[in-house]
C-alpha cells in the first residue's frame, strides 16, 4: 500500500482543546483555542475577554492624577514605565518642563524596572521550556530590585511614584548605594543564567529556528519592542523618539535578524547589558533639582489631543488622550504592546509541536492584563 | 524454597520463622511467611517511596537557593509523611464520561508493576526475596508494564490533555525500552549471566564492570542513564506530563490516592532504574576496592543504598537543570543517535571480549 492510499484509509479528524483560561503556560487568563491534528498545531485563536476591567473607560472617569494609578495595573510587571507614559502625556499638555533631576530618576527606575521584568521573563521562559530552577535565580535578583522600589517609594510592584510635574517624593537617601550594589551584584550573575540557559544544547534546540517571525510581517502586524527587533525591526522607542534622559546616554539598539524564538531570547539577555549601562551612566550623577513641578491641584488639558509614546519591557506602549478642557479626558486610547505582539503569534504558529507554540509565546513575553487591559 | 534463606541472615527472622513453622503444618508457614515478606516490603518500599520525594524535595530547594520542606519535623523529616496522609484523606473525584472500570485499574497497574520489580532486588547477599537466575530480563519486563498503567489513565480519563499526555508516553517509553535493552544486553555479554547475585559476584574479582569493560561498558552506561531517565518519564523526558504544555499529562483527573500512586511509582521508577545501573555497572553490594569486604558485621546493603542513592541524586540533577526536549527531538535523538549507537556498542563490546581486552 503506498501512502497515498494508507492516508484515505485512516480517516483522522482535527480536534480543538482549549489552552487558557487556566493554562500553566499561559501566564494569566488568556485562552488560546487551539485546533490540533495529532499534535500539530492547525489554527490558533486568542480568545481576550477574562481580565478586561475597562481601564480606558475608567480612565474618562477620572482626574489625571488619578489615571496614573490605573496604569499600575494594565502591564503589571513595567508598572513605573507605564505610569511614566500618561504623566509625559500630561505634562506635554500641560507644557510643563519636568527638572532634570526627575529626567534621570525616572529614567533610572525605568531601566530597573525592565531589568527586573526581563528577570521574571528568563525566569519563566526557562520554566516553560522545563528547566524549572531558572525561576529562582531570576526571583532571587528581582527581590532586589523590588527591594529597592519599596525602600523609594513603598510599593514593590504597582508603583505609583510618577505624578504629572514629576516624582511624589524624592527617592531614599540609600537609593544610589542600593542601586550600585545591585549592579555590580547583576554583573556577575547574567554570565551564570547564561551558563545555565542559553549555552544549553536542549535550550538552543527547543528554540533555533522555532516560531521564525520574518521583519516584513513583524512590521505589517505592528509587532514592537525586543520581539520586533529579534527579527532585526529597529524600534525602539528610546532611541527614536527619546524622553526623560535616554538623549543623554549611550546605548545600543540590540538587533538580530534571525527572527526566531532563540533571537528574541538574545535580544532581551543582551538588553539586560544595555540596562546595566544605561543605570551605570546615570547613578553617580543624578543632578540636583526640584522633584516635582508645580501643578494646580486640579490638572485641566487644553482642548485636542495628545500622543506619547514609550519603551516599556515588551514594546511600544502609547498614551492617547483627547481632551475637551475638563478636568477629566474625553476618550483615553492606550496602544499596548503585548495586543499587537499577540496578533502575530497566529501566523507564525501554523504547523507546529505544541512544545513550539509553548516557546514562541514563552518568548514574546506575554502579560495578559496588558493585552486585555 | 525455603524462603527463609533469603531473608536478613538476622537471628530475629531466624526466630519469627522457626516460631511460624512450629505452629502450623508447613505448606501454611510457607505461605504465611511468603505474605509476611511481601507485607514488608511493601511497607518497606512506600515508606522509601515517601523519602525519595523529601529527597527530591530537599535536592531541587539546593539547586534552586531554597531550604525546602522544614516544618513538619526534624529537617522536614515527616513532611512526606503528611502529605501521604491528606492525599489518604481526600476524596476521590472524577469526571463524568470517564471509563469507570479503566479509569480505577490503571493507578494499580503503575504502581504493581513498580513494587513487584522489588522483589528481585539484591540489596546484599543474603538480602533478596527472590533470585531468579533471568532476574535482569524480569526487570526490564515488570517494569515496562507501567505504561500500560499511563496508557490507561490517558485513555479512560476522557480529557485530551490526558490522551495527549497518554499517547506521548507510549511512544517514548516504546522507543527508549529499546536502549535500555540493548544497553544491558552489552553488559549481559560481559556477564554472560542474567542472575542478579551472580552478576555482582563476577565484579568480586575483576572489578566493577563499568571497569571490566572500559570503554563500551562507559558507553552502555550513559546510554543507559540517558533510556532510564526517559523510562522513568522525568526531566528532560517529562513530556508525559509536561506541566507548562500538558496541564498535568496523564493524572490530570486524578485526585487523591489514585494520584499519589502515580506519584509514588514515578520515585520507585527511579529506585530501579539506578539499582539496575549499580548491579550492572558499580558492583551491588560491593564495597569499593573491598574496604568492607573482612568486615563481618559490615552490612553490605550500606554500599547498595549509598551508590543508588548517588545515581538517583544524578538523575534529580538532570531534571533540575535541563530544559524539557520536544516530542520530535525525543524520537530522533533515539531512533538517530542512541540506536544505532547502541548497536555498535553491542558489536565492540563483543569484539572486546571475543579479542579479551577486558581488565
Amino acid at each position: 500500500m503506498t501512502d497515498q492510499q494508507a492516508q484515505n484509509k485512516i480517516k483522522t479528524e482535527e480536534y480543538f482543546i482549549n489552552m487558557g483560561p487556566q493554562h500553566p503556560a499561559a501566564h494569566g487568563v488568556l485562552r488560546l483555542i487551539l485546533t490540533i491534528d495529532g499534535e500539530i498545531i492547525k489554527n490558533v485563536e486568542p480568545d481576550l475577554g477574562y481580565i478586561h476591567r475597562s481601564i480606558e473607560k475608567m480612565c474618562e472617569r477620572d482626574s489625571y492624577q488619578q489615571i496614573v494609578h490605573l496604569t499600575d495595573r494594565m502591564d503589571y510587571l513595567s508598572s513605573h514605565i507605564n505610569n511614566e507614559a500618561v504623566c509625559l502625556t500630561v505634562e506635554k499638555g500641560l507644557e510643563i518642563e519636568v527638572s532634570d533631576r526627575v529626567k534621570v530618576i525616572r529614567t533610572i527606575i525605568d531601566e530597573l524596572t525592565r531589568i527586573a521584568s526581563h528577570c521574571l521573563w528568563w525566569g519563566v521562559m526557562g520554566m516553560d521550556l522545563g528547566a524549572l530552577t531558572t525561576y529562582f535565580y531570576a526571583f532571587r535578583d528581582r527581590e532586589m530590585i523590588n527591594d529597592i522600589f519599596e525602600e523609594t517609594c513603598g510599593a514593590r510592584l504597582t508603583m505609583n511614584y510618577n505624578v504629572p510635574g514629576g516624582l511624589m517624593f524624592d527617592i531614599h537617601p540609600n537609593f544610589v548605594k542600593r542601586t550600585k550594589d545591585f549592579i555590580t551584584h547583576f554583573k556577575t550573575k547574567i554570565p551564570e543564567y547564561d551558563r545555565l540557559l542559553t549555552g544549553n544544547v536542549i535550550f538552543q534546540k527547543r528554540t533555533k529556528g522555532v516560531g521564525i517571525l520574518t521583519k516584513e510581517d513583524a512590521i505589517s502586524f505592528g509587532v514592537s519592542g525586543p520581539t520586533a527587533r529579534g527579527s532585526g525591526f529597529s524600534s525602539d522607542v528610546r532611541k527614536h523618539h527619546p524622553y526623560s534622559a535616554y538623549d543623554r546616554v549611550n546605548f545600543k539598539e540590540i538587533l538580530f535578524t534571525e527572527g526566531d524564538t532563540f533571537a528574541r531570547y538574545q535580544v532581551r539577555m543582551m538588553e539586560l547589558w544595555e540596562s546595566v549601562s544605561i543605570i551605570e551612566q546615570l547613578i553617580d550623577n543624578i543632578p540636583e533639582g526640584e522633584t516635582k513641578a508645580a501643578t494646580k491641584a486640579v490638572i485641566k488639558l487644553p482642548k485636542g489631543e495628545f500622543y506619547q509614546r514609550v519603551e516599556t519591557a515588551r514594546g511600544e506602549l502609547g498614551v492617547y488622550i483627547n481632551s475637551t478642557g475638563n478636568k477629566n479626558p474625553y476618550r483615553v486610547k492606550f496602544r499596548s504592546p503585548g495586543f499587537s505582539n499577540l496578533s502575530v503569534l497566529n501566523h507564525i504558529s501554523k504547523d507546529v509541536l505544541i512544545g513550539d507554540l509553548v516557546a514562541t509565546m514563552a518568548s514574546f513575553d506575554f502579560v495578559i492584563p496588558d493585552i486585555d487591559r | 524454597m525455603n524462603f527463609t534463606q533469603m531473608i536478613i541472615p538476622l537471628n530475629i527472622t531466624k526466630t519469627i520463622s522457626d516460631w511460624i513453622y512450629s505452629i502450623m503444618p508447613e505448606t501454611a508457614a510457607s505461605y504465611t511467611i511468603m505474605v509476611i515478606i511481601a507485607v514488608a516490603y511493601l511497607a518497606l518500599f512506600a515508606v522509601a517511596g515517601l523519602y525519595l520525594v523529601l529527597l527530591e524535595r530537599k535536592v531541587a530547594a539546593w539547586f534552586q537557593l531554597r531550604i525546602g520542606p522544614n516544618r513538619v519535623g526534624p529537617w522536614g523529616l515527616l513532611q512526606t509523611m503528611a502529605d501521604a496522609l491528606k492525599l489518604v484523606s481526600k476524596e476521590l473525584t472524577s469526571t463524568i464520561k470517564i471509563d469507570k472500570f479503566l479509569y480505577n485499574l490503571a493507578p494499580y497497574f503503575v504502581i504493581v508493576s513498580a513494587l513487584m520489580a522489588m522483589a528481585v532486588f539484591p540489596f546484599s547477599k543474603q538480602f533478596q526475596a527472590f533470585d531468579i537466575n533471568i532476574g535482569v530480563f524480569f526487570l526490564i519486563a515488570i517494569s515496562s508494564i507501567g505504561v500500560i498503567g499511563i496508557l490507561l489513565a490517558g485513555w479512560s480519563s476522557n480529557n485530551k490533555y490526558a490522551l495527549i499526555g497518554a499517547m506521548r508516553s507510549g511512544l517514548q517509553t516504546i522507543s527508549y525500552e529499546l536502549s535500555v535493552g540493548l544497553s544491558i544486553l552489552t553488559m549481559v555479554l560481559l556477564t554472560g549471566t542474567l542472575q542478579l547475585s551472580e552478576i555482582i559476584e563476577a565484579q568480586r574479582t575483576g572489578g566493577w564492570l563499568i571497569l571490566q569493560g572500559h570503554i563500551p561498558s562507559i558507553i552502555a552506561f550513559m546510554i543507559f542513564m540517558i533510556a532510564g531517565t526517559a523510562e522513568t518519564n522525568r526531566a528532560p523526558f517529562d513530556l508525559v506530563e509536561a506541566e507548562s504544555e500538558l496541564g498535568a499529562g496523564f493524572h490530570t483527573e486524578y485526585s487523591g490516592m489514585k494520584f499519589a500512586y502515580f506519584f509514588l511509582a514515578e520515585f520507585i521508577n527511579m529506585f530501579i532504574i539506578s539499582s539496575i545501573a549499580v548491579v550492572l555497572f558499580f558492583g551491588g553490594w560491593l564495597s569499593p576496592f573491598g574496604i568492607t569486604e573482612n568486615i563481618a558485621w559490615f552490612p553490605q546493603v550500606f554500599w547498595f543504598i549509598i551508590k543508588v542513592l548517588g545515581l538517583i541524586f544524578l538523575m534529580m540533577w538532570f531534571r533540575w537543570t535541563f530544559p524539557r526536549l520536544r516530542v520530535d527531538q525525543l524520537l530522533t535523538l533515539e531512533w538517530k543517535y542512541l540506536l544505532p549507537l547502541n548497536l555498535m556498542n553491542i558489536v565492540l563490546m563483543a569484539i572486546v571480549i571475543w579479542l579479551n581486552w577486558t581488565i
